[in-house]
């Protein structure tokens, strides 16, 4: 089958290369970009641990062909790091053992980051409804939880710094 | 799981993907969200030789306010309806069923009028359509027609739409009596799919007396169905909750029902009744919300 050119930016860099239509999202990046953080657990859209934001959204990167992402702006685990700098997320995973084997973590944190960038102070039960969607054998959730809440402190303390140097 | 290999084509204009659409005739396969057809075709259920790509055609995608009715475009996906202030206050119902599909990430592709074409017979928008009264538009190659929700779902997997034929958009009219409506689910665990789900539309007028009653069925038999039997013993009746109990015995009257390994027909069937039960006193209670109230504290 042709080839199709696709061009996207990925972590803020662009990438452009040519894919066969079939070729799925996360083997795009993980197998053409070498982005092998983005993890492949069920492979039938339900696991969650190849989640990325796709134009900001998370979504399941193993129910996406690359072509579909054509021109969009994609953020996978590795571009949520302020370079060695963890993100608040990633803190607070670290923090409060929101991971034991870590394997749908980067799934994990991508899906707390959607949630966290349109609800800043979440419940625990508006956690766990926007984490439905990720699967972890390991933790039982609690600390998954916990790790989130604890991104939700670091985060509105720091805002708060913020606020208060803008004066 | 790869796919086998198919060619893809990413139209910009709804005439674009029907010549495409037309030229390849079975071969072709649209895809809109793809959270059905992509699994599907990582299993080899479904091999397509090219992909019609309907996600690039800005005009399908989006909710559109009219006097008298709501027109929701066909690849507006789950999460764009669960978050529309447009449909909050009309179809409240339409929030409500969304943020039961999947999960947040299955929501931000999967598409109101891919789940509508597919007809899984236990999708959740099938039953909302039916109790809303939608109507479907339909564009193809001998031009566009408009198909009511209650002739649109044929069979297993199967809609009214012809080969070659794209579902553009649903336009969702706006009751015009004291109206209420909720969607009840029992998901199965595993997949989140509707094991039975019931969607329901009550309106009253001023004494009470049920002048509109809708009730869409999914999950129960080969396709999503409309409750007749038990819209039938509701309509010109003042409610009570005895007599929307009664009415729930009748739900699923009309229905082949499933059975297989999710559920047995025995079991189906005492859900049906169940979940009808909940889903027309919760619709009862939000159309009058006093009257209902006490009544049925009053049983």
């Amino acid at each position: 089958m042709a080839k199709h050119s696709v061009s996207m930016t990925v972590n803020g860099q662009l990438h452009e290369g040519a894919v066969e239509p079939r070729l799925l999202l996360v083997h795009y990046l993980r197998d053409n970009l070498g982005l092998t953080g983005t993890h492949i657990g069920c492979d039938t859209s339900q696991c969650g641990a190849c989640a990325i934001l796709l134009d900001g959204e998370a979504v399941k990167s193993c129910t996406l062909f690359a072509v579909q992402a054509e021109g969009a702006n994609l953020t996978t685990i590795e571009g949520i790091a302020a370079g060695e700098r963890l993100h608040p997320i990633q803190e607070g995973f670290h923090a409060e053992h929101g991971l034991q084997c870590g394997y749908c973590t980067p799934g994990m944190v991508i899906a707390a980051y959607d949630l966290l960038q349109g609800n800043p102070d979440p419940t625990d039960a508006e956690i766990r409804h926007a984490l439905h969607g990720n699967i972890c054998r390991c933790t039982g959730y609690q600390h998954i939880v916990k790790a989130i809440q604890h991104a939700v402190a670091t985060l509105r303390t720091r805002d708060a710094a913020v606020v208060g140097s803008a004066r | 799981m790869i796919p086998e290999a198919f060619e893809y084509a990413a139209p910009a204009a709804i005439a674009e993907a029907i010549d495409l659409l037309a030229s390849r005739g079975d071969d072709a396969k649209v895809l809109a969200g793809g959270h059905s057809l992509i699994p599907m075709m990582k299993l080899r259920l479904a091999s397509p030789g090219v992909l019609v790509d309907i996600g690039r055609i800005p005009e399908l995608r989006g909710i559109r306010v009219h006097s008298d009715m709501v027109t929701i475009g066909a690849t507006t996906t789950h999460a764009q309806i669960e978050q529309s202030g447009d449909l909050r206050d009309r179809f409240p119902i339409m929030a409500e069923t969304a943020t039961v599909i999947g999960d947040p990430l299955v929501r931000h592709r999967g598409t109101f009028g891919g789940s509508l074409a597919h007809a899984d017979p236990a999708a959740d928008w099938p039953a909302v359509a039916l109790a809303l009264n939608a109507t479907i538009h339909a564009t193809g190659p001998s031009g566009d027609r408009t198909i009511a929700a209650r002739e649109f779902f044929i069979d297993l997997f199967t809609s009214a739409l012809e080969p070659g034929e794209l579902l553009t958009a649903v336009d969702l009219p706006y009751p015009t009596l004291s109206t209420g409506m909720a969607y009840e689910k029992f998901a199965h665990p595993a997949s989140g799919y509707a094991v039975i789900g019931i969607a329901a539309v009550i309106g009253v007028d001023a004494d009470g007396i049920c002048r509109d009653c809708r009730v869409g069925i999914t999950g129960a038999g080969a396709k999503a169905t409309r409750a007749d039997a038990a819209e039938m013993t509701l309509l010109g009746e003042l409610l009570t909750g005895e007599r929307i109990r009664q009415a729930s015995g009748h739900a699923g009257a009309e229905i082949d029902l499933l059975s297989d390994l999710v559920a047995s027909e025995r079991y189906r069937a005492h859900l049906v009744a169940v979940l009808t039960a909940r889903a027309l006193r919760t619709a009862w209670e939000r159309a009058r919300p006093l009257a209902a109230k006490n009544d049925w504290y009053a049983d």
